[in-house]
């Protein structure tokens, strides 16, 4: 470790014991913390997962019953594949976040203003983004509503549409993330040497190839930094589909951690051992994702 | 730094006030009255307690409507209160079962609750035992809007079977009016609309069994009821579920929709959207098969005493008081509601007049509602079919199977 370097000769032995045990105590707090609220839950989890618990009677243990009732729940398929729905196109987030902020990127008279506005979406809660997004849509009265029964003749409600609520939601979603990511890439863009894009200038580079070539490459860890935050976001969306439609029309906008708050947690649930399955499911997926990034930040450390 | 300073000096002071308290008998009550005439009625309620039981000082806790439901599980469990409300059924089941909720039998033997509480005895007794005391309930049934009927040339009163139902639909329909509006975005309101087929197709007793889980979902009785529901579906408000039930008692007031399946306390809404008792009318849901004797919805609201509660006695003797004929009566007005108590008076108004009326004549037997008298887990799969009915009734066998297969399942544990 870099904190006992040889080069001031070897240590005396309680001099060393007292430098290993430092970094340890400074990360003590986190650590406990992290243990108690993070990694302890998570086998909690594990566990309530094998019983059939309605959260104030006794818990008994079932086994893998619950995991088999999964295997044959259509409720669960239709959660999982929206969940892939939203992974696939929350991605967009980031295309679009990186549009906008190099457009944003001028120096013109205002522009702070423009960022700000362009960055509200995210600083106002994720329920009130629900809330505006379900008025939009809302059949009789709703902007899009009555745009589309002007145009086409006939509204549509989104929301109470099974083909399309999902994608109705994911839009709502979006509008936040865009913004996300905007504002990571504007930070990012700050950072790419002004040299750099002077020599390539002076070499005939501009436009795609400038941004290809050139203003991309630098912006990798802004890049990495927004794929991860779109992941989890996607994963986690539970607020959105909460307020917008709590699952509805009949199941079919539900995803994962919604579906594993109705049955762990709602009104009509109080299956905790259920519930703690389909939470299991969706660390699982996310652990896929997480080992990866943290894969990629352990090699990238090492290279450098 | 100053908000943690100022919880610190208020848990001090707390501390310091809190055993001044302690000379007096403290009940504590839990309660989900968060919407202004139940609020009231429980204000009242308690002011009266305390000027008859000066020694007794109550402390209520409000809990949100919506919230109180899952916060229920936690304080019974945690800390809990010494009296809190619920409803009657299956509703309470969990928590008799779980052993939550306290026996109050003696209550009930000791001021003849049998007798006065006669309506909703059934409904409060589990294993023999009761285990709460029922205030009030209202009826569910159609409310209607005189000025679309009129628009359309029907007379709602001529309305007796669900042929003159569907006829009246059809010519309202041709008037642009939608015939029956309903809101499913929370789903328990078209719950309403399926006990009512249910229990006028096959019966009070058929419903039972189902909603208990004694019969089959893929029953061709069951299919029946799903028929004659079929027949109403395209005079029903389209995109029925995106929207509350506070959106559809939009659409009856502005005569958008003539017809709207619901319980009494929707009354207060329709008046404050500006309808009046000239142009609100209500009916009892159509009979559809008339050897069949009438049964109806009509939820009961409760007050039990969590087993943890931690003064029993003075719990007891508050449920023994709001059995009383009296206080009924007088929290029934400010509630807008129906009294259990059988010497109660009804407050003057002319749709719980007619509810009254309606609910002491049901030969059949009083249903508390889909999601009381099925089990949780049941209910929610249920109403999720029945809002998918609505919209593709085509897929009806697949989602009759689907609540088969939950209700084996559930009968399986």
């Amino acid at each position: 470790m870099s904190l006992t370097p040889d080069t001031f000769g070897t240590p005396a032995p309680r001099k060393r014991r007292r430098n290993q045990l430092t970094p340890w105590l400074f990360l003590a707090p986190g650590i406990l913390m992290f243990a108690v609220y993070v990694v302890i839950p998570i086998f909690q989890s594990f566990w309530i997962s094998f019983h059939s618990w309605d959260g104030i009677g006794e818990a008994s243990w079932v086994g893998l019953s619950n995991y088999s009732e999964l295997w044959w729940d259509d409720a669960f398929y239709t959660s999982l594949k929206n969940n892939i729905i939203w992974l696939v196109l929350y991605m967009l987030a980031v295309p679009l976040g990186l549009l906008i902020a190099l457009f944003l990127n001028q120096t013109v008279r205002g522009i702070r203003i423009y960022k700000s506005l362009f960055f509200f979406p995210f600083v106002i809660s994720q329920v009130v983004v629900g809330l505006m997004f379900s008025w939009f849509y809302a059949p009789d009265f709703g902007l899009f509503y009555t745009l589309i029964e002007a145009v086409t003749g006939n509204g549509v409600a989104i929301l109470a549409d099974e083909r399309f609520v999902t994608y109705g939601i994911i839009a709502a979603g979006l509008w936040p993330q865009i913004a996300y990511c905007m504002i990571l890439y504007l930070t990012g863009l700050n950072a790419v040497a002004p040299d750099q894009i002077e020599a390539a200038r002076l070499d005939g580079a501009k436009g795609w190839r400038m941004l290809w070539h050139v203003v991309i490459p630098q912006l990798r860890p802004a890049t990495f930094i927004a794929v991860v935050v779109t992941v989890i976001g996607a994963l986690r969306s539970f607020d959105l589909v909460s307020i917008m439609t709590a699952g509805g029309p009949f199941g079919s906008s539900r995803v994962l951690s919604y579906y594993m708050y109705e049955q762990a947690l709602s009104e009509y649930g109080y299956r905790m051992g259920y519930g703690a399955a389909i939470a299991v499911v969706l660390f699982a997926i996310m652990m896929i994702f997480i080992s990866g990034f943290i894969w990629k930040m352990w090699r990238d450390e090492r290279g450098v | 730094m100053f908000q943690v300073k100022h919880g610190l000096v208020l848990a001090a002071l707390l501390g310091t006030t809190a055993p001044a308290f302690a000379q007096t008998r403290t009940l504590v009550m839990n309660t989900d009255a968060s919407d202004p005439a139940p609020k009231a009625a429980f204000e009242q309620l308690i002011a009266d307690f305390e000027a008859e039981y000066p020694d007794i000082k109550v402390e209520v806790n409000v809990f949100d409507h919506e919230g109180y439901k899952t916060a229920i599980r936690n304080f019974l469990t945690a800390d809990a209160p010494d009296l809190a409300n619920w409803y009657a059924g299956n509703r309470m089941r969990p928590f008799v079962e779980a052993n939550q909720f306290m026996d109050v039998s003696d209550v009930w033997a000791e001021n003849g609750l049998e007798e006065s509480l006669h309506s909703a005895a059934s409904s409060m007794t589990i294993d023999g035992k009761q285990w709460g005391v029922p205030y009030t309930y209202y009826q569910w049934g159609i409310y209607y809007n005189r000025d679309a009927y009129a628009q359309a040339g029907v007379d709602p009163e001529s309305i007796e079977t669900w042929d003159d139902f569907i006829a009246a639909c059809e010519k309202i329909d041709a008037a642009g009016i939608d015939c029956l509006t309903t809101g499913s975005k929370a789903l328990w309101p078209i719950a309403g609309i399926f006990d009512y087929v249910n229990l006028r197709t096959n019966g009070y007793d058929f419903h039972m069994q189902l909603t208990s889980g004694e019969v089959p979902w893929t029953d061709d009785r069951v299919k029946a009821a799903f028929a004659n529901w079929e027949k109403v579906l395209p005079y029903t408000t389209d995109n029925h579920a995106a929207i509350d039930w506070q959106d559809a008692v939009a659409n009856l007031v502005q005569g958008k929709a003539a017809n709207y399946v619901m319980g009494n306390f929707a009354v207060a809404a329709f008046k404050d959207g500006g309808m009046t008792d000239e142009n609100l009318g209500f009916m009892p849901f159509p009979t559809i098969d008339d050897s069949i004797a009438r049964a109806e919805d009509a939820p009961t609201d409760t007050i039990h005493i969590p087993a943890g509660a931690k003064n029993p006695e003075d719990a007891k003797l508050f449920l023994a008081f709001l059995a009383r004929a009296d206080v009924q009566t007088k929290m029934n007005e400010t509630l807008g509601q129906l009294p259990i108590n059988a010497d109660s008076t009804v407050v003057d108004d002319p749709y719980l007049q007619q509810g009254f009326e309606m609910l002491s004549s049901a030969e059949g037997g009083i249903a508390q509602f889909f999601d009381r008298d099925a089990s949780p887990e049941m209910a929610k799969a249920g109403m999720e079919g029945f809002q998918e009915f609505m919209v593709r009734p085509e897929r009806l066998d697949q989602i009759l199977d689907r609540l088969e297969r939950q209700r084996q399942r559930l009968a399986g544990k």
